[in-house]
């Protein structure tokens, strides 16, 4: 028999049934769907942290203090507070800059949460940010009025600070802030620029955040005396390389001088330097958890699917047991049974799976609409959804195909 | 006339069951139906009649004995050759009709044409044929109604339809008229009559004596054995003669 005799006997077979086809179907629908719609959320997922990443800034190496965990929870003020091993000094930032070759530009952070005053407005809880004159260059940011302060400020201890945006806003409304003064605690700052809005990246509200020379933090709003007594520490230093710096060199040079200056072995430092790839891998082992996960919860559905449909073939057959007790009488082979009911069970689970493709592709449009959900749909994953369907229609059409083809035609043309 | 032999079966058995239980359906028949024959088989239930006709249909093989079909041995063909040979070779006609439902007489008589694998025709010249056999038994106005638009003895028609459209060299009818008013059965019986004038070998299972009195040779089965096979003396007659009123339904 012709092929598209079979199909068209096949279609004819599941017209007659509309309604239990599309029951039938619904199984594939909803696998095939999921599997787009999954794949598609966490695509865009991974393609928003993708953008965030590369947002930090390029080309930047991270420098922790190394906490052992005893240390960690001893540590009565959390990282960089008196009595944990380890820990990185502002030195250490100085040193970076002029001994390793290939840095462009180092930055430290130490950070301190107090309650700011101005004219208009008391905020608790912001948070200030101790940087040195690189951290514009290193963290891409640019300024929106005045200036960042300088190495000299910033040496001599200079009372100055740079606002994030919506922290301008908060604290002087429509005021042009530059000029004006802000109290924190006993401290008068001068306010002397104004970034452009940066966004929130990482975990950071980069324009909640006021900036200040670290010095100043380190004298005026460190927690407690043991900590000065410690030295300057910094929670993280940002080295910015040249473009032609190698990646790997410049890593390993920093870790030699600052196991040298900390006196500590590479076996066992007491900081951490990783990169924006370590953060990329990281993300990119978490994504492939989650879609493996997701593999798993669609290789399940279309599982069930699949049954649904055998199940359905099974009925149909007994069924129509009588049919085809007529079709072997005027002459169809095994073979033709076989061919009939496998191509039904491929028909059912193919046009299931269309119709999921247009479900999935339709929902992942509707989730990003309604839900604010990012998503991507990938050609790759509406393939690989529409094969699987394929694949499972075939896998369990099988065997009620089977059962039809092995029927006695005797026995068939009695049932009733 | 032409003497070749359409049906030989020779010592043929057919034993259901195992062991103790078992029961000789057919028990060491032999037969022999030349062509343009037209043969009725009667027998009380459990005669042998239904399982003689399952085997002359191909439908079933025997447990032993040998079955020559127009020449050529079918007695120990496969299941995908036995529907060959019912394909091309038989037309079989029952008493429950077996059309398919919400199926267009049209595309019922097409159905064996769709299974054949020996001549590959068109679309439009398997149309055409279908056509043709349906005129033939009278439904060429009715030819897209389904079987559930058309009365008993033209749903018949329509399964005479679909029996002759492989040109078989013979059709089996089990009990042609047994679900049909006398009317539409008289009609039916006229209608195997035209086709054995012209020329069909015919072998038709029925336990009516006046239907079997269309035929022009009687077998009678008892027991998995044939009884008695005589020539039908009333079929000296033309059949049309017959008295219509001689003919009731069961």
């Amino acid at each position: 028999m012709h092929l598209n005799r079979v199909i068209s006997i096949a279609w004819k077979g599941l017209v007659k049934n509309k309604f239990r086809s599309l029951l039938t179907m619904l199984g594939v629908i909803i696998g095939v769907a999921a599997v787009i719609i999954m794949i598609s959320v966490s695509k865009g997922t991974e393609t928003t942290i993708a953008e965030r990443i590369s947002s930090l800034g390029t080309n930047l190496i991270f420098v922790q203090p190394n906490f052992s965990r005893g240390d960690f929870r001893g540590g009565p003020g959390g990282p960089g507070s008196p009595g944990s091993s380890g820990g990185l000094v502002f030195d250490d930032a100085a040193a970076i800059a002029q001994q390793v070759e290939g840095v462009a530009g180092t930055a430290v952070e130490q950070n301190t949460e107090q309650t700011v005053k101005t004219a208009l407005a008391t905020l608790t809880d912001v948070e200030l940010l101790g940087t040195t004159p690189d951290f514009p260059t290193v963290r891409d940011m640019s300024l929106a009025s005045g200036r960042y302060f300088t190495t000299e400020e910033m040496n001599q201890k200079v009372k100055v600070a740079v606002l994030g945006s919506s922290l301008a806003t908060e604290l002087f409304g429509d005021t042009p802030p530059v000029g004006q003064a802000i109290s924190v605690g006993n401290t008068k700052l001068a306010v002397i620029g104004v970034f452009n809005k940066k966004g929130v990246v990482g975990n950071t509200d980069f324009d909640a955040r006021m900036y200040l020379p670290i010095k100043v933090v380190f004298q005026k709003f460190t927690p407690s005396f043991f900590a000065r007594m410690a030295g300057d520490r910094v929670r993280l230093i940002y080295v910015k390389l040249d473009p032609q710096a190698s990646m790997t060199d410049t890593i390993l040079q920093i870790q030699l001088l600052l196991a040298r200056r900390h006196n500590v072995t590479l076996d066992q430092p007491d900081f951490t330097v990783t990169t924006q790839q370590d953060l990329i891998t990281t993300q990119e082992s978490t994504t492939a958890a989650f879609r493996s996960l997701l593999a798993w919860v669609a290789a399940v559905s279309l599982l069930v699917g699949g049954i649904g449909i055998m199940n359905i073939m099974m009925v149909s057959v007994t069924e129509r047991t009588r049919e085809i007790g007529i079709r072997q009488s005027v002459g169809a082979s095994p073979n033709d049974i076989r061919l009939q009911f496998l191509t039904e069970a491929l028909l059912l689970s193919l046009v299931g799976g269309l119709i999921g493709v247009f479900v999935g592709v339709g929902g992942s449009y509707i989730f990003s609409k309604l839900g604010g959900m990012r998503t991507v749909v990938l050609p790759g994953s509406v393939l690989l959804a529409f094969s699987s369907a394929a694949a499972v229609g075939i896998f369990f059409g099988y065997y009620p195909a089977n059962q039809a083809a092995q029927l006695d035609p005797i026995e068939a043309l009695r049932h009733e | 006339m032409n003497s070749r032999t359409i049906i030989e079966i020779d010592h043929l058995t057919k034993i259901y069951g195992m062991g103790d239980a078992q029961v000789c359906a057919l028990c060491d028949v032999s037969l022999q139906i030349s062509e343009n024959e037209f043969v009725a088989v009667m027998g009380p239930s459990g005669s042998g009649k239904s399982t003689l006709m399952n085997i002359l249909g191909c439908l079933d093989r025997p447990t032993t004995g040998r079955y020559v079909l127009a020449g050529e041995d079918v007695s120990n063909l496969n299941k995908a050759q036995l529907a060959a040979i019912r394909n091309q070779r038989i037309g079989f006609i029952f008493q429950s009709f077996n059309l398919l439902a919400q199926t267009t007489a049209l595309d019922n008589v097409l159905l064996p044409l769709l299974y054949r694998r020996d001549e590959h025709l068109t679309d439009a010249e398997q149309k055409q044929k279908a056509l043709k056999v349906l005129q033939a038994v009278g439904l060429g106005d009715r030819v897209d109604h389904k079987s559930q638009e058309l009365s008993g003895g033209q749903v018949q028609r329509v399964a005479i339809a679909r029996a002759l459209v492989n040109d078989p060299v013979l059709i089996l009818a089990d009990e042609p008229t047994g679900n049909l008013d006398s009317h539409s059965g008289e009609e039916i019986m006229a209608l195997l009559t035209e086709l054995h004038t012209q020329g069909s070998t015919i072998v038709m299972v029925t336990h009516d004596e006046k239907i079997a009195a269309y035929a022009q040779r009687i077998i009678h089965f008892v027991d998995g054995r044939i009884e008695t096979d005589h020539q039908n003396g009333k079929f000296a007659r033309h059949p049309s003669t017959v008295e219509g009123g001689n003919y009731a339904p069961e």
